[in-house]
């Protein structure tokens, strides 16, 4: 929808899906997929020129397709990801930074405490921050205290597919939120990023659910239009739940009475 | 000795960044590339006329895929 655009920082988007780029079969499916999403936002990742990993040219790939957001994925201390932050802006000319700290290798869990001086060293640095964190309504205050440009609550643990395992907890950071809220981590399927929008988020991130399904491309498809869906549904304004029936045909002509 | 990416190694007098990075065979002129030394980030216009030092810690990364 044009008069629905989406705005962090200034900056406005018309799709509400941010898309990773890792894990495609190759490098035409990942294109593929996310011309297929519709995303306008793609995340990449920052690390040793000796680390390759046959990730050549991603730039050249994109070639301005997409609006870059770098994370600081698997930094476990405040000082690897500031600099890892401040090597992706000179990096990619960008000061946005999807902020991860990582508490524990073995659930990829936040941590949160890390997370909220790192956040707000970062912002004093003049970096707009989109932090990744837990469900947890205090903890995204405590970021958007601080500065950042927008909060990003796990739904699930990262790459689990299992999707949003305390929808209550992300209505109330919905409702409470005084900055975007995009769900990061834990869409399986395109029923869970159509919840995400339902439940109040502005924009839902997601990178395993589409690169790591049996077709890819078709997967990016459904995630664009989950969000699209969920999107409107939410602005429509969904009915009260009533715990009996109540019959949407007239009750009464009916025949043989 | 210098470490370059966790990995020491030796250097010749005088070497600058940008001659370093060449080196290790990177695109100097590339976009997607950022240098730290110590800690702190070394701007693309300054990797000229920066002299690598004895006991310098180098970081040097690129742009991946990432979710």
């Amino acid at each position: 929808m044009a008069d629905d655009l989406f705005h962090i920082a200034g900056k406005a988007f018309s799709s509400r899906l941010f898309l990773g780029t890792a894990g495609y079969p190759n490098q035409q499916v990942f294109l593929d997929s996310l011309t297929a999403s519709g995303a306008e936002v793609v995340t990449v990742s920052i690390r040793r020129v000796d680390m390759a990993g046959g990730a050549e040219g991603l730039l050249d790939l994109l070639q301005g397709r997409a609006w870059l957001l770098p994370n600081t994925a698997g930094c476990a201390t405040v000082k690897d990801a500031v600099l890892t932050a401040q090597l992706a802006r000179e990096a990619l000319d960008t000061s946005w930074i999807k902020l991860e700290l990582i508490g524990d290798r073995e659930t990829l869990y936040p941590d949160v405490e890390q997370l909220v001086t790192a956040a707000a060293q970062l912002v004093d640095d003049g970096f707009t921050v989109l932090p990744y964190c837990t469900d947890d309504p205090i903890v995204c205050r405590r970021l958007a205290d601080v500065g950042c440009a927008a909060v990003m609550p796990l739904g699930a643990p990262i790459g689990t597919g299992l999707g949003i395992l305390n929808p209550y907890n992300i209505e109330t950071i919905c409702a409470r939120s005084t900055v975007p809220v995009i769900l990061d981590a834990g869409i399986g399927t395109a029923s869970d990023a159509a919840l995400a929008m339902e439940l109040g988020c502005d924009a839902v991130l997601l990178n395993t659910a589409v690169s790591k399904s049996t077709d890819p491309v078709r997967m990016a498809g459904a995630m664009g239009h989950a969000v699209a869906g969920g999107r409107l549904a939410r602005l429509a304004g969904r009915i009260p739940k009533r715990l009996r029936a109540e019959a949407s045909s007239p009750e009464l002509g009916l025949i043989g009475g | 000795m210098i470490t370059v990416n966790g990995k020491a190694r030796d250097h010749a007098d005088g070497l600058d960044l940008a001659a370093l990075l060449g080196e290790a065979g990177v695109q100097v002129g590339g976009r997607g590339i950022a240098v730290a030394i110590n800690g702190t980030v070394v701007p693309r216009a300054r990797w000229a006329e920066r002299a690598v030092a004895d006991g310098d810690a180098i970081e040097i990364v690129k742009v991946l895929q990432g979710g």
